[in-house]
């Protein structure tokens, strides 16, 4: 690659707050840039390239988990012998794990829980991408709409729980509400934000090709974006798993935030402890499968990046 | 020289209508702002068919506002430009942009051969056609087996290359280019300064390049429209009589190519 100062091939993400678009959403905005750019950071490494760096990979990767195999192996013989009522020896943990969520009952407290977790993701998802689309495609009413949206975000939806639940209930439908209201905001302001920062250029291209608006929102604006939208999308995900406990532990009769609570209440702290480690596996396994998508939506993304960083 | 288009040139084609007609073209921004201010004065010319016109001008002429006033991106403030013949509403169909920045206009989400389905795919071309097309205009930019690869993948000089298959893939009558070679290295530009040449007569297409480069101006041009410093006017429309095809060493050694190149910097850096 010839190096060209006038010609950089840098994709338009990892940007700050945009400062060249001043309005009345850029609080929001601002608030929602912070992940992106976390995400820009982390997702700077090269990608891989080859069965044997493949393998490397891997290789390096399990590598990575000795601490935590440590930790894992101390905390087995450390708590080998305790007979404290709150730290049951691990062993018992894990035996109590298989009893209870492999072999027992609280499987369906997981499904309940990933049941609610799923629509309720799904939707903000959905609805994040979309409302952001409208606020960037209709500036107008965006710029008037955005007070509105900054005064609903800015409420800790956590105050918005004891209204939920006396309007819904407390049932999926409330469980899934709540998840929504809470997870929908990184996508939203994240999506709205790639799309403002798409190059000017880029949508001179669209209109000097004579694509139509809808095919330029689909081959240009989309993707374009894409890469803060599955920064917003993952910062969702994390968010969307806190809610679906937190609406467990208010009112609920089942999910996996519920079992923990209910253990608690009587003294089954061994219990407790798996329902803690079953939400610690949950969200692993979401947030890699997550990471997994990543990587085939945004490959592009990631290649170009390692281009323009080896200069 | 207040309409110098009207001047008749021995390069400036058939005679029949222009494809391109600019008449008074005026640009101001910021139109009844405090900070209204005046891109282009008053800009008249032609573009017969099969023409060659190169734009040039001093840095901040407004040349970039011209292409974009002359693509229909952008909408004049008074005067008019006709393109075939009808006056710009939008981008017209037979019309195609190059611009500067490559890394920019091509998507890098696509590959190169996305890329250049784009255009065909907005005209409805058939799938099978589509693939024959582009591996058409692919070869027709000197580019070989590359279309799977995404634009980051290639070279400046690729990249640019892969931008005029695309503005070439739906058959236009003209092509507009801002700058093209501006962003490659001094021997990549000689190589897309041949390559466009080569195009242009293969195809028979009309071209109009903007360009800050004299040199590069004279070495393309049939005609140069000179520009004068912002706000911009016509300062002159010089013919340039060389013979075709040029040859990079041949042409730009020619007597008539250093008086050319004179008198168009004497134009250029008097203001």
């Amino acid at each position: 690659m010839t190096p060209s100062p006038d010609a950089p091939s840098r994709p338009e993400t990892g940007r700050t707050a945009s400062a060249d678009v001043p309005s009345v959403a850029d609080p929001i905005v601002a608030a929602a840039t912070t992940p992106s750019q976390q995400f820009a950071a982390r997702s700077g490494r090269a990608p891989g390239g080859g069965a044997g760096r493949l393998l490397r990979g891997l290789w390096s990767n399990l590598w990575r988990l000795w601490f935590f195999v440590t930790v894992l192996v101390l905390w087995w013989v450390l708590s080998a012998d305790s007979t404290s009522t709150f730290f049951p020896p691990l062993r018992d943990i894990a035996q109590s794990l298989y009893d209870t969520w492999i072999a027992g009952e609280a499987r369906s407290d997981l499904w309940s829980s990933l049941r609610h977790f799923a629509v309720g993701y799904t939707i903000a998802g959905v609805l994040g991408v979309a409302v952001g689309a409208l606020l960037w495609k209709f500036q107008r009413i965006g710029h008037a709409v955005s007070p509105v949206l900054y005064f609903i975000y800015v409420i800790p939806t956590a105050a918005l729980l004891p209204a939920i639940v006396a309007i819904m209930g407390i049932g999926s439908s409330m469980k899934i509400t709540i998840i929504v209201l809470a997870a929908i905001w990184p996508t939203m302001l994240n999506t709205l934000d790639g799309m403002r920062g798409i190059e000017p250029l880029r949508l001179d291209t669209a209109r000097v090709l004579h694509m139509s608006p809808l095919a330029t929102v689909r081959s240009i604006v989309l993707p374009g974006a894409m890469p803060q939208i599955m920064a917003g999308l993952r910062h969702s995900l994390q968010i969307g798993v806190i809610m679906m406990v937190v609406s467990e532990l208010i009112a609920s009769r089942e999910g996996i935030g519920f079992f923990i609570l209910e253990a608690q209440q009587r003294f089954a702290i061994t219990e407790m402890w798996t329902g803690i480690i079953v939400l610690a596996v949950v969200g692993s396994i979401l947030t890699f499968l997550f990471i997994a998508v990543e990587r085939v939506v945004l490959a592009w993304y990631i290649g170009a990046r390692a281009v323009e960083q080896k200069g | 020289m207040s309409h110098p288009a009207v001047t008749p040139t021995s390069h400036s084609g058939t005679g029949t209508e222009p494809v391109l007609s600019v008449r008074a073209l005026q640009k101001a921004y910021n139109v009844g702002k405090p900070n209204e201010r005046l891109a282009i004065a008053d800009v008249t010319f032609d573009v017969a068919k099969g023409e060659f016109v190169c734009v040039v001008g001093p840095s901040g002429a407004g040349k970039t506002t011209l292409l974009r006033c002359l693509s229909g991106l952008l909408a004049p403030t008074s005067g008019e430009v006709r393109f075939e013949g009808a006056p710009l509403q939008e981008v017209p169909a037979r019309l195609s942009v190059v611009f500067q920045d490559y890394s920019r206009s091509l998507m890098p989400w696509l590959t190169v051969n996305r890329n250049v389905a784009l255009p065909l795919k907005v005209a409805g071309v058939a799938k099978r056609q589509r693939e024959d097309r582009i591996a058409e205009v692919l070869h027709a930019v000197g580019l070989g087996d590359v279309g799977r690869n995404y634009p980051w993948q290639l070279s400046g000089g690729m990249q640019q290359r892969v931008a005029i298959a695309r503005a070439l893939a739906h058959q236009p009558d003209m092509l507009l280019m801002d700058e093209p070679f501006a962003s490659v290295d001094a021997q990549t530009r000689f190589d897309l300064e041949d390559l466009i040449l080569k195009v242009r007569s293969d195809l028979d297409i009309t071209v109009v390049l903007v360009t800050h480069d004299i040199d590069e101006a004279v070495y393309l041009a049939d005609r140069v429209v000179v520009l004068s410093g912002a706000p911009s006017r016509v300062e002159e429309i010089v013919p340039v009589p060389l013979g075709r095809p040029r040859n990079q060493l041949v042409t730009r050694s020619e007597e008539t190519f250093a008086q050319l190149r004179r008198h168009l910097m004497e134009l250029v850096t008097a203001h």
